[in-house]
């Protein structure tokens, strides 16, 4: 019996109850969310649940949604089933001034980077990783760069000496 | 004199049995910049610690603030050995995300060139695993191949290393009879020229020694990993984004995806060089798919999409609302959907993917590149521990590391 999107969101329901919300699905792969407390039991049913078998991380990243208020930054896990060639989406969210999620790194050790460019860039603070520090930006960076609250340059802006620019 | 049989270390200092050896941060040739800081007991690596991030340029953030077509760019400088794999790896998401479809002819072009791209990654990383386990000829001598494929690269778009090439819905312009000639140049020639490469390193006594039980991992720590592509196919699992997830009708070809068995340098450079055999067999089948297309058909090389296809380039210096439509899909005027999509493609070392949200304004909200490279590095410690410090050179280099993706 092939895996479908409708399989895997009966197996998760009956597992998880209500627990496992906001299913959809977009151009294929199914998304649904679930509260970030729970985010390692859902790895791990989906992972070792024989008929669902998401042993592959393919990618970790981060979002920041500045106007969800309490749910402003978000995880999102993109799984993949290779025997059944199905992808998933997961995510979690948490509040930006409580970022604490468990980390997925003992499940998957692909995780471990991909966490540690999460937190170096939202701040994510993963509970249990080996060695959570930046990454890619220097250790002494004191804010987390892809958070909305740090807007790009202004390309209009006039106050710049052109001299420096070259345009001078 | 009194004789000291032994250097008397200051009170309070732990006297230790293994030396911190700090490698880098170099540049090695296309590589990029790397450091690493091991702990090596003679010449045996205990343990290492990577650092990353000396090119990282902040591409998703810059992303944030740019339409489509102004994105195609940065993704030049992820993979730049293959750049034309992330720039129509760009183009498919976007594709996908605003429902386009394509004519057979642009996707058999793309597949050429995506090919192309391939080979010319894959040239690279067998030959700099050459010449890092000492055997500098096979290197030079397929240079003029990639030179080749760079000239291709040239008559279709211009330019050459990054490439920009393509556009929302296909090409720029047609292939034009040159591009064809050195095409068809460079599938009469190379295969003769990989055939005798492989024989300088395949059954080369000193290569085998050198590759072979060097740097291997399990084909389930690998996937544990995230190992894609090549490196992941050397472990013996047959995933392939063009078989599992075609993309641009790779579903209208016949190749096979080589494997290996023990994951080691040897099988790497096994699995690569099989992987270009099967890029000429896929560029010649699209070669000649391309030639059956007859009258109107034949000159096909974008679909109709004037909302995200540029106009022409004379219409631009000539017309009014030409210029209008070119200045408006440059600068975004045109919103996107809301929405967000994850689009892969089999770059040159694995699984390039996309992950782009839309909230319907004219830039993407968010973009993340899966960038393969920088997943499978992680294990680079557990490959290399317990052995000679210059098998570390050499798993490095039949990784394929490339700064620009790793660093994004």
């Amino acid at each position: 019996m092939a895996l479908t999107n409708e399989t895997i969101q009966n197996k998760l329901i009956e597992k998880f109850g209500d627990q496992v919300l906001n299913f959809s699905t977009a151009s294929g792969i199914l998304s649904f969310e679930s509260p970030k407390e729970l985010n390692l039991k859902v790895l791990q049913y989906l992972y070792e649940e024989p008929i669902l078998g998401f042993t592959f991380l393919t990618d970790l990243c981060g979002v920041n949604y500045p106007d969800n208020t309490g749910a402003e930054l978000v995880v999102v896990y993109h799984l993949h089933n290779f025997s059944e060639n199905i992808r998933l989406r997961f995510s979690v969210s948490t509040p930006i001034d409580e970022t604490a999620v468990f980390t997925a790194s003992k499940l998957f050790e692909s995780a471990n980077w991909m966490e540690r460019e999460t937190y170096d860039f939202f701040g994510i603070n993963f509970i249990g990783h080996p060695n959570l520090k930046r990454i890619l930006n220097v250790d002494e960076m004191d804010y987390f760069p892809l958070r909305k609250q740090y807007p790009l340059e202004d390309q209009t802006r006039i106050d710049k000496d052109d001299e420096m620019f070259g345009r001078g | 004199m009194e004789h000291q049989s032994h250097i008397t270390l200051p009170k309070g200092s732990i006297e230790k049995t293994t030396t911190t050896l700090n490698i880098g941060p170099t540049h090695p040739a296309t590589h990029g910049v790397f450091q690493n800081i091991m702990e090596v007991d003679g010449e045996r690596v205990v343990s290492t610690e990577q650092t990353v991030g000396y090119i990282h340029r902040a591409f998703e953030k810059l992303a944030e603030r740019r339409p489509l077509y102004q994105i195609t760019p940065i993704t030049d400088r992820l993979n730049y050995c293959s750049s034309p794999i992330n720039n129509m790896g760009w183009h498919i998401t976007c594709e996908r995300f605003l429902n386009l479809t394509l004519p057979k002819r642009v996707d058999y072009l793309r597949v050429i060139i995506m090919e192309l791209a391939r080979i010319s990654d894959h040239l690279i990383c067998n030959s700099i695993v050459g010449v890092d386990t000492g055997a500098y000829t096979g290197f030079l001598y397929v240079m003029q191949y990639r030179e080749l494929i760079y000239e291709i690269y040239e008559e279709v778009c211009g330019s050459r290393l990054t490439t920009n090439i393509g556009r929302i819905g296909g090409f720029e312009r047609n292939f034009t009879n040159t591009a064809f000639t050195k095409l068809e140049k460079f599938l009469n020639e190379y295969p003769k020229v990989l055939r005798e490469f492989e024989n300088l390193f395949a059954r080369n006594r000193i290569f085998m020694d050198r590759t072979q039980g060097t740097g291997g991992i399990s084909a389930e720590r690998a996937l544990n990993y995230g190992f894609t592509g090549p490196n992941l196919r050397a472990t013996g699992v047959d995933y392939d984004v063009r078989v599992q997830q075609p993309y641009s009708s790779y579903q209208d070809f016949d190749f096979k995806v080589p494997v290996g068995t023990t994951g080691d340098n040897y099988d790497r450079f096994l699995v690569r060089n099989a992987e270009m055999y099967e890029s000429i067999s896929i560029i010649k089948q699209a070669y000649q798919k391309i030639q059956n297309f007859k009258g109107a058909e034949a000159e096909v090389y974008h679909a109709d999409v004037p909302e995200y296809y540029l106009p022409k380039k004379e219409d631009v210096y000539t017309k009014m609302e030409a210029l209008i439509w070119h200045f408006k899909i440059i600068m975004g005027e045109i919103d996107l959907p809301k929405g967000q999509i994850y689009s892969a493609v089999e770059g040159g070392n694995g699984e390039l993917g996309f992950y782009l949200i839309s909230d319907g304004g004219r830039t993407p909200f968010r973009l993340h590149f899966r960038r393969p490279c920088f997943i499978y590095y992680q294990a680079f410690e557990e490959l290399i521990k317990g052995g000679m410090l210059s098998d570390a050179v050499v798993t490095m280099s039949s990784l394929n590391l490339i700064a620009g993706e790793l660093d994004a």
